[in-house]
């Protein structure tokens, strides 16, 4: 089966069903359908062929999802980025996965002025293109089709399939500890088992109306469209939780039965007054990306005595590891569970064995759903991808530390890695120290994470300067704003005379992270 | 209602300067008084958040969950008229 397949397969069963609700359009299976086909065909007449990079670059909306399933319908592979990124790194991702297309529109659309360095892309589709942005690509010597112009409805006929489904449905970037993107490869198969799994367990019907709110390039935002379509329920898609009050209404008034959040949003809604509202629909909550402090657990509890929730963990190369059925909440509150349906997972040793239960160790994750590799990435795919039970079988090393207990469950001890876990979003120290190390007048700079009550970790930068120079806060984080995604600029900048080394002169960050004295930081800066 | 706009102009020179510090740290942008700030990708949840803490810490106002809608918080423009009906109606 292949992905695509979800929407068809739905447009077939509930052809007159609200599929997508996205601020005010509201869009059936049939709708979804014909719009996905009409552009499946023009990305074809463009000269999109089997297993092309389609990139999209647009916020939550109608036309992401389109563009999502038109891909797929042309045999080609997606990859949705945040609006958010930045030129240097959208060009970057451009031209390391050599995108044939790309799908945009917007303010954001002109991020990428760069038009003449991405050889491989030869087609722009873009949504409102004013004349300058038109221009700028056909200057480029690009073919711009105005997404506006491709058809909403005709041919209810999917376009030949090309593909297996071994071939790759998807890249998804995700932050390299080198400090570059690495797009996870994600095949047909592999979407289909984790999203499989995952509805199994939220055991989701074509009755759930799912209310998402991350953004739909990060997996667990994409999961929530790609698992609604494939049991044929509803997406409430909306752009973000900025106005919470809008969302809370929108969940009442559309009925919304699956909300899935990160911890930044639990704690938002548990500083707001919920009393006043009721939620009679609302089925279970999910939460991943990082664990929910306890303390969120017994308030969210009690604020929704009936609502079932869902403690997970997972990372993008397998999309889900593990999950904490409800009814073990109150009994193992910090764990974060066992393997899916479909999947084992175990805590191994350095050496690559089992340990038993108490003891810390990596987890590794074995299943259909893990993803065939870094694109383009041989190395760093050898370092996460490693030999595992059966001869030639490959599983996944997670470069997470956890201990299971007697009974199997699974506690998050740490990372192997510096990775740092911000908002839900992962972020490598190395690509913001490299962007820092971009200013003149830094003499070093180490990124570290912060504890933070609305944020998990905050981002905070550690400089020295050279002799002279000038350089404030300010500037810093004006720099790095322009440089990097909103999530990835650090909130608490501290200038030193000079960093802690290590016996070899290296920064050291263990060091750093040592002379944090103060307790949590206040959430916010004032 | 002369004093209400000169009032409103005012604000709305606050509000932008909190935002072109905060949020853009003095990076000069083009930035209309009635753009979203939200798609314009200049502020985020938590951006809303600190935006409001700004509100209720420079003005001694209190601004209620159900306050906390584009309608008053999506622009320059809106925030400063939304200040100007909170302070107004308080005095």
């Amino acid at each position: 089966m292949q992905i695509e397949e979800f929407l068809e397969n739905s447009a077939r069963l509930h052809p007159n069903k609200v599929a997508l609700i996205c601020k005010d359009e509201r869009l059936t299976y049939r709708q979804l359908e014909e719009r996905a086909n009409q552009l499946a065909y023009a990305l074809i007449e463009a000269g999109v062929q089997r297993g092309d990079r389609v990139v999209t670059f647009l916020p939550n909306s109608v036309e992401a999802v389109v563009s999502i399933f038109a891909t797929l319908k042309a045999g080609a592979v997606f990859s949705v980025l945040n609006p958010t990124t930045k030129p240097d790194k959208l060009t970057y991702i451009l031209n390391n996965c050599r995108a044939s297309a790309m799908i945009t529109g917007g303010p954001n659309a002109c991020a990428t002025a760069a038009w003449g360095r991405i050889p491989h892309l030869h087609s722009v589709f873009m949504l409102d293109a004013t004349d300058a942005q038109a221009e700028s690509v056909r200057a480029a010597r690009k073919h711009l089709i105005r997404l506006e112009d491709v058809g909403t409805a005709g041919d209810a006929t999917p376009p030949a399939k090309k593909c297996i489904d071994i071939d790759l449905a998807a890249l998804i970037y995700t932050s390299g500890s080198t400090g570059h993107p690495k797009g996870v490869m994600v095949t047909h198969l592999n979407i289909l088992s984790a999203a499989t799994s995952i509805t199994t367990y939220l055991e989701n019907t074509s009755d759930d109306v799912v209310l998402n709110v991350l953004p739909l390039a990060f997996d667990y935002g994409l999961y929530q469209l790609l698992m609604m379509f494939k049991v044929g329920g509803t997406l409430v898609l909306h752009d973000s939780f900025a106005f919470p009050t809008v969302v809370i209404d929108k969940m009442i008034h559309e009925g919304v039965t699956g909300f899935p959040i990160v911890p930044t949003i639990s704690a938002i809604l548990l500083q707001m007054d919920l009393s006043k509202y009721s939620f009679p629909k609302l089925r279970y909550i999910s939460n991943t990306a990082a664990a929910l402090p306890v303390e969120h657990i017994h308030k969210l509890r009690s604020l929704f005595p009936n609502v079932a929730l869902y403690s997970m963990y997972g990372l993008t190369e397998c999309k889900r590891a593990s999950y904490l059925p409800p009814s073990q909440l109150d009994k193992r509150p910090t764990s974060v569970g066992r393997g899916m349906p479909n999947e084992e997972v175990y805590v191994v040793d350095e050496a690559g064995n089992r340990v038993g239960s108490g003891v810390a160790g990596e987890l590794v994750i074995r299943g259909a759903n893990v993803m065939k590799g870094y694109w383009e990435l041989p190395e760093e795919t050898d370092r996460c991808l490693k030999p595992g039970p059966l001869p030639g079988e490959k599983v996944l090393y997670s470069g997470d530390l956890f201990r299971a207990d007697e009974e199997g469950y699974l506690y998050f001890v740490g990372r192997k890695d510096d990775i740092i876990k911000t908002r839900g979003e992962k972020v490598s120290p190395r690509e913001v120290e490299d962007v820092l190390y971009g200013i003149d007048g830094i003499a070093e700079a180490a990124v570290i994470g912060i504890p933070d009550k609305i944020l998990g970790n905050a981002i905070k930068a550690v400089l020295s300067l050279r002799a002279g120079s000038q350089i404030t806060e300010q500037d810093v984080l004006r720099h790095c704003r322009t440089l990097l995604e909103d999530f990835m600029v650090p909130k608490v900048v501290e200038f030193v005379a000079s960093l802690p080394k290590t016996e070899s002169g290296k920064i050291s960050k263990r060091a750093i992270v040592e002379r944090q004295q103060e307790p949590a930081e206040p959430a916010l800066k004032s | 209602m002369h004093s209400e706009m000169a009032g409103q102009a005012h604000f709305q020179r606050d509000v932008r300067n909190f935002i072109v510090n905060n949020f853009l740290f003095g990076q000069p942008l083009e930035l209309q008084a009635d753009e979203s700030l939200l798609r314009k990708g200049v502020i985020d949840s938590t951006g809303v958040l600190e935006l409001v803490a700004f509100l209720e810490g420079e003005y001694g106002i209190k601004v209620e969950d159900d306050e906390v809608v584009p309608e008053n918080l999506d622009s320059i423009a809106s925030v400063a008229a939304y200040l100007a009906k909170k302070l107004s109606s308080r005095s």
